[in-house]
């Protein structure tokens, strides 16, 4: 059964439509990145599948007993959460569960161990406020890793970070989903730290929307479709940059000044 | 004038101060529990319009000669739940609570003025109790302190995890809007019971002022807590027996203790004279 559906969901902001029949399917131990320009809805598409956004039309449908877990982008205002950082990735454990968080060793065992996956053993009892916005980040991979989810809904968990974060970040992900099978919706402006591991891309853009393996979708002419500008996708020893050349283009019908 | 410390007939008037010194401890263990959520919740603000709903409807109850504290634990659940619906967002609680407070405000002194009775006892119900808790009061307090425990109890993990990083703990399957319910619920039934004690006026001095100090001090999930029931409890507690020997109202010993404790917090660990860096970094 597949894990994710998405059918037909259109959403519009007043006059501004984010998505107009965006349909999709995620299956169980998928890796998608999910990648747009600014304002064509990213987040708002983890909050809608999370269930904190509503649509216009269209559905979500999550298989029966799903477990999700969600990494927030980085906001400022998490800096007065007054909770220490085991107790934040804990909470990733068995927060949703009745009771009082007891001090078991087992548990402490798997906040530790997933404190070390991301090397934050260090920050295990700093306050999350102290955190920079890397420390964040890498807490937050943790949190959301921890409870063995059937699919990880990350907003942009390799901002803030720098290059070698971003690729240890990256394996990381990869490796829960060889361990776990866990699906993995991913929210980045760049797919290369994560190219090796995408199965799909699912690319939003102003005109539409374009879901497929990373050599379909990442196409400059299928980015200047969406776009309904010069694009133009130059590959280079397995990485892949994207170039707007809209910004120089002479368009058609203006005149140089 | 009366004096405002005096301890000559202590050991003749501790026994008649019992009943007050049990509903304050208890009062205390809630209420500085519960102030922890109200703050990382932002309901500082709603807990004054919850106070003084509950003021109007104990005002009602005992014009009509009914149970006060019945009618002030029907007015603060009718607040708790009208700002629970309506007041998702913390802009918009704050002018719904900014609206319903002097409207009850106003019902409550309507209430009072056509209330035949005692004046004395009229205006304990705003600003506080002159040590006297009566029999079938201390019963309500045992049984909403012990109801609120037992449900904080319960619901502590989901409550957190809700109250501190909601939207994670949406996608964990944490139901966020029952459980802002519930604790708007549990909330009122506090607010109902501390209006009892120290006056609809001054009920955030026990249900804020704790958890603030603590919350300054720490980000421990345990300390928070136990230092906020702890300054609660010396608040309370501490302003009873002082304010035995006047024999004034408690609230003002309360509230300046509770205050102090807050101070004390704010200089420990201000950038420039503090000596405490909370989380240990910094």
């Amino acid at each position: 059964m597949t894990l994710l559906e998405i059918t037909d969901a259109s959403l519009s902001f007043g006059p501004r439509k984010i998505w107009d029949k965006l349909s999709f399917a995620v299956e169980r131990g998928e890796f998608i990145a999910l990648i747009g320009a600014n304002g064509t809805g990213k987040s708002t598409l983890l909050k809608a599948i999370i269930g904190v956004q509503h649509l216009d039309s269209g559905k979500v449908d999550l298989e029966e007993g799903a477990s999700l877990s969600y990494i927030p982008q980085h906001r400022t205002e998490d800096s007065s959460t007054p909770l220490k950082v085991k107790d934040l990735v804990r909470l990733g454990l068995d927060g949703h569960k009745p009771g009082l968080p007891l001090p078991t060793p087992a548990a402490k065992e798997k906040v530790m161990a997933a404190l070390k996956s991301v090397q934050a053993l260090d920050l295990a009892n700093e306050s999350v406020g102290n955190l920079s916005g890397g420390e964040m980040q890498r807490v937050r991979v943790a949190q959301a890793m921890i409870g063995s989810p059937d699919l990880i809904l990350a907003d942009e968990p390799l901002s803030n970070l720098d290059l070698n974060q971003q690729l240890a970040v990256s394996d990381l992900f990869e490796l829960q989903r060889k361990q776990t099978e866990a699906a993995v919706l991913f929210v980045t402006h760049d797919v290369n730290p994560i190219i090796d591991y995408v199965d799909k891309v699912l690319y939003l853009a102003p005109g539409g929307y374009r879901m497929g393996t990373t050599d379909e979708v990442m196409q400059s002419d299928v980015l200047s479709e969406l776009y309904g500008a010069d694009i133009d996708v130059v590959r280079n020893q397995g990485r892949i940059v994207v170039i707007g050349t809209h910004d120089h283009a002479h368009h058609p019908g203006e005149d140089w000044v | 004038m009366p004096t405002l410390f005096d301890f000559s007939d202590y050991d003749r008037l501790i026994p008649l101060v019992t009943n007050s010194l049990i509903a304050g401890a208890l009062l205390a263990l809630v209420g500085g529990l519960i102030g922890v959520f109200v703050i990382t919740r932002q309901l500082a603000f709603a807990v004054h319009g919850v106070s003084e709903l509950s003021f109007a409807g104990a005002a009602i109850f005992l014009l009509f000669g009914l149970d006060v504290v019945l009618g002030s634990i029907v007015g603060s659940i009718t607040a708790a739940v009208i700002i629970g619906t309506l007041g998702a967002r913390v802009q918009e609680r704050n002018s719904l609570v900014a609206v319903l407070m002097p409207f009850g405000l106003g019902i409550g002194i309507l209430a009072l003025s056509l209330y035949p009775g005692r004046a004395a006892n009229k205006f304990g119900l705003l600003t506080g109790q002159i040590v006297t808790v009566d029999d079938p009061q201390v019963t309500w307090l045992i049984a909403i302190s012990v109801s609120v425990l037992i449900a904080i109890a319960l619901f502590w993990r989901p409550l957190v995890f809700a109250s501190l990083d909601s939207s994670v703990a949406v996608a964990r399957g944490v139901k966020v809007d029952l459980i802002g319910w519930l604790f708007m619920i549990l909330l009122g039934l506090v607010v109902a019971a501390a209006v009892q004690i120290i006056g609809a006026l001054l009920v955030l001095s026990l249900l804020v002022t704790p958890a603030a100090a603590a919350l300054r001090l720490s980000s421990s999930q345990f300390w928070v807590p136990v230092m906020s029931i702890g300054i609660a409890m010396i608040s309370v507690v501490g302003g009873i027996l002082l304010a035995l020997g006047g024999g004034l109202p408690i609230s003002p010993y309360v509230t300046t203790i509770s205050f102090l404790f807050y101070l004390v917090a704010r200089v420990l660990t201000s950038k420039r004279f503090g000596i405490i860096g909370v989380g240990g970094r910094k």
